[in-house]
């Protein structure tokens, strides 16, 4: 296995804020990683940076091997690396297929300079009907295949993030950052979306999370990164990151909600030892 | 050497208004989130209405400039209530065109009522002007240049020292929690755009006895504006002051020594420079966060 | 029956002369708004499909004019350091091709330089720009002839070599040619916003970030959007130079802007369809106020009728009337008149 993400000692500052001091870890192909912490962790900044939509104060991110220092964010999606969003994860005002076919843009098509010609003149022709197809294929693999016509504003939040994992998985990613995609979910979507991840990764595409949902992060993990105050505090598979004081403490500090995360984080690999055993 | 000080001299002048226009505009955009098009028509209204006070009603020219900024205030206050307060909450694109209708209605107004024909404000000052070495400067210039200052003054002291200027820095770090904090926002929106455009409208009024007074007057005035707002940062009331007066710098060596027809198109050459190399502005403050 | 409306419409104009061959004053005013139609369609495919407002829209139109009308009449100015560029009036239709690529190639300008930074500062830029080109028109009076007009340009002739020359002279024959124009152009927008890059361009005004993270080129996109739509405004500006046969600076004047924006806004900003509704009312509405307003009161009431379409139709005319058209038949979906009719349901 060999390193499909590097994140080397970056650090992130707005004015005198520390949003992260100094992350380093790597992603290697075709794991599965969440990025865990407290709220305010600098998770979400984290994925800002690897995708360009921030420049890091200091460190480098590199994808497979290329450096992303001053890439643009379309240009990192065009090297392989999608994501999608916590809040915003579809373009509301058109149909659900069209969403996906706007994320197809850049799919199948001949060279983009003969593109613009054959719009001009109206040919649309096979390319377009391959896309097509491709877009109903995604739509149906997500399990939207019967929501295609609807306005994708419309829709309920849980299905706008499959929207949005459909979009990214359009640009045929080679690896893919989701940005909390169980949160607004419940419990038996969450469980859908758990064999979507692992679907996804079963065609070749390397995963990595940010997430509250513990039991979720727990059961789909392969590895864990845990992060507070901008600081990587731990790093390993879901059961030594469970037990880990350095982690407990971070979410102790953080009040009930936090807390009763961990417990249920527990509780649930409880479960599913009982189930296995 | 003596036409570089002279050079000099005027852009203090013409600064000093240019500034009144900028710190205006910039401020409605920085707490409105409004791209205020009808800047230009109220500096056309504040030329007039120190035309109609002086020509027309024989009013005392001093006691004629506080008139036509007073009348500033209240047509900036009646704009904002009347037109811009049914469309809170619109995205800024909207209230954009809105503006643009009622700029374009004020001005033809102005164009209806008055006529197209150029009109001059006569001053009270003398008319040779005061001689100092070999820099000359009108009396009225000086005058127009002291006011300016004055109510730029004004202006900081009313935003840094008073309760209605904290509310307004409030609104302007964050609409929402100045909300939350107890701020009446409507109330600072009408407030901040009255004052916008009484500075707009004083602008005119100081400008109009220099030059002349007609009803396009506030089509240039207000694309300088705009260059003033974008060179010193949208929303930045100590950038748009500075700006002004690097505009008029601009303006006053451009037409000194390259040609005076393209004086006018300076603001632009001015915003090319600024967006080539620091798009948002030369005082602008850090990225925002998020 | 909204999906034939478009061809309901190309009927009725082509065969409207017919019916007024008698009044040059109507068919006149028919021109004018054809030609601002186009430049309103034009400005459409910015401010409606990228959300980009470009209010220095008359300056594509104007700089078209002037090209188009130079290259037809010729030129011989002084360009400095004892240097003249000496060039012979070529044919009309070579004017009206490199009208449209100098506008183009305007727009690319604009486009590179002002879309670092988004929404406000666009507009801005883009309205300063047509000021600036203005001044240019009123100041380099060796070529513009300035504030004096370039007179004596002539009309468009179309001709093939060996079949002969066809200028189109008559107000009749001019009308036809804005028309062919004007559905060339629709129909590029019409293919446009439904195909690919359309695509793109919707994606970037419903939500940039998540068209940047699917790989959209925000820059490129908007840069070639604003270079096709100077484009046709720059062809729309040189029909006008040709069929006035005279033009001053005056074609800068920023109210003509305006009267696109108002087109646009009123008929349906977004729509295939609202720019050329708009264009019609708006285009047509001065021959119906010319006997009870003066032009500066007409303007007034353009200023106010577009406050209020933007408080009661924020959408503007075509949706709002296709929407009517929905609470009366509510069983049957309606074709809709938007951004995306060619993608089949």
């Amino acid at each position: 296995m060999s390193a499909i993400l590097s994140v080397d000692h970056v650090g992130v500052r707005f004015g005198g804020l520390v949003a992260i001091a100094d992350l380093h870890f790597d992603v290697q192909e075709g794991e599965i990683v969440s990025l865990i912490g407290p709220n305010g962790a600098g998770k979400t900044t984290a994925f800002n940076v690897m995708t360009g939509f921030l420049k890091p104060s200091q460190g480098e991110v590199r994808f497979r091997g290329t450096g992303l220092a001053g890439l643009p964010p379309h240009a990192i999606t065009r090297l392989g690396l999608a994501r999608t969003f916590q809040r915003t994860s579809v373009f509301p005002d058109d149909t659900v297929f069209d969403n996906v076919m706007i994320g197809l843009h850049r799919q199948g098509a001949a060279a983009p300079r003969a593109r613009l010609l054959d719009t001009l003149i109206g040919r649309a022709g096979a390319g377009e009907r391959r896309l097509r197809a491709r877009a109903e294929a995604l739509l149906d693999w997500v399990g939207l295949a019967g929501r295609a016509q609807e306005k994708a504003g419309a829709l309920a939040y849980g299905e706008q993030r499959l929207v949005g994992v459909a979009l990214a998985l359009a640009t045929e990613p080679a690896m893919l950052l989701l940005d909390e995609p169980v949160s607004g979910m419940n419990a038996s979507e969450t469980r859908v979306f758990v064999r979507l991840i692992r679907q996804i990764r079963e065609r070749g595409v390397t995963l990595l999370l940010v997430e509250h949902d513990m039991p979720m992060v727990m059961e789909v993990s392969d590895r864990i990164v845990v992060l507070n105050y901008g600081r990587l505090i731990a790093e390993g598979p879901p059961e030594a990151i469970r037990s880990d004081p350095a982690v407990i403490e971070a979410y102790l500090g953080q009040g009930s909600a936090a807390r009763r995360a961990i417990a249920e984080a527990q509780q649930s690999a409880e479960t599913r030892e009982a189930a296995h055993a | 050497m003596d036409q570089l000080i002279q050079h000099l001299v005027n852009t203090l002048i013409l600064g000093g208004t240019y500034a009144l226009l900028g710190i205006g505009l910039t401020l409605i955009f920085g707490i409105m989130n409004v791209v205020n098009f009808t800047h230009g028509a109220l500096y056309t209204v504040g030329a007039y209405l120190m035309y109609l006070a002086v020509a027309a009603l024989g009013l005392n020219f001093f006691l004629a400039l506080p008139v036509a900024i007073l009348g500033g205030l209240v047509f900036g206050a009646a704009i904002e209530r009347l037109l811009l307060r049914p469309f809170r909450g619109a995205d800024i694109d909207t209230t954009m065109l809105v503006m643009i209708g009622a700029g374009i209605a004020l001005q033809s107004a102005t164009l209806w009522i008055f006529g197209g024909v150029a009109k001059a404000i006569p001053s009270p000052f003398p008319e040779a002007p005061l001689q100092i070495g070999p820099v000359s400067v009108s009396w009225l210039r000086l005058f127009v240049l002291g006011s300016a200052l004055g109510l730029i003054a004004l202006t900081y002291a009313l935003i840094n020292g008073t309760k209605l200027g904290l509310a307004m820095r409030a609104a302007f770090q964050d609409a929402d929690t100045a909300a939350l904090m107890g701020v009446n926002v409507r109330l600072i929106d009408t407030a901040t755009f009255a004052l916008g455009s009484s500075l707009a409208a004083a602008a005119g009024a100081l400008l109009g006895p220099v030059y002349v007074v007609f009803p396009q007057m506030g089509g240039l005035a207000e694309l300088k504006a705009f260059a003033i707002v974008i060179l010193g940062g949208l929303g930045n009331v100590t950038g748009a002051a500075i700006g002004g007066f690097i505009l008029a710098l601009a303006e006053e060596l451009g037409a000194g020594y390259i040609s005076s027809g393209y004086r006018d198109a300076m603001g632009f050459l001015i915003i090319i420079a600024v967006l080539l190399v620091k798009p948002t502005g030369l005082f602008a403050k850090a990225e925002r966060i998020g | 029956m909204s999906r034939l409306l478009p061809f309901a419409l190309l009927a009725g104009l082509v065969v409207l002369p017919l019916g007024l061959s008698a009044s040059p004053y109507l068919l006149n005013a028919l021109i004018t708004t054809g030609i601002l139609t186009i430049g309103a369609m034009s400005l459409n495919l910015l401010l409606g499909f990228t959300g980009q407002l470009s209010l220095g829209h008359i300056a594509f139109f104007g700089i078209g004019a002037y090209v188009s009308a130079l290259t037809s009449l010729g030129f011989d100015v002084e360009v400095g350091f004892g240097t003249r560029v000496v060039h012979e009036p070529w044919p009309p239709v070579v004017g009206f091709l490199l009208a449209i690529l100098a506008a183009g190639a305007c727009g690319w300008l604009i486009g590179r330089l002002s879309f670092r930074v988004r929404g406000a500062y666009f507009v801005i830029v883009t309205i300063s720009f047509a000021e600036v080109v203005r001044l240019v028109a009123l100041n380099w009076v060796e070529l513009t002839q300035g504030p004096l007009a370039l007179t004596g340009i002539p009309a468009i002739s179309l001709g093939l070599p060996g079949l002969g020359t066809w200028t189109l002279r008559t107000k009749l024959q001019n009308y036809y040619l804005v028309l062919a124009v004007g559905t060339f152009c629709y129909l590029v927008v019409a293919r446009l916003v439904a195909s690919r890059f359309g695509r793109t361009m919707r994606g970037l005004k419903e939500n940039e970030s998540l068209a940047l993270s699917v790989g959209i080129n925000a820059t490129r996109t908007l840069t070639i959007a604003t270079v096709i739509s100077a484009a046709m405004a720059g062809a729309a500006g040189s029909l006008y130079a040709h069929y006035l046969r005279i033009i001053d600076p005056d074609v800068f004047l920023f109210s003509t802007t305006v009267s696109m924006v108002i087109m646009v806004v009123a008929g349906g900003k977004g729509t295939l369809m609202g720019p050329v509704i708009g264009g019609l009312i708006f285009g047509l509405l001065p021959v119906g106020l010319r006997p009870v307003m003066a032009p500066e009161a007409q303007w007034i009431v353009y200023g106010i009728v577009l406050i209020v379409i933007l408080y009661v139709m924020p959408r503007g005319i075509v949706p709002g009337l296709a929407k009517l058209f929905t609470r009366v038949r509510p069983a049957r979906p309606v074709p809709v008149l938007d951004a995306s009719p060619m993608v089949p349901r």
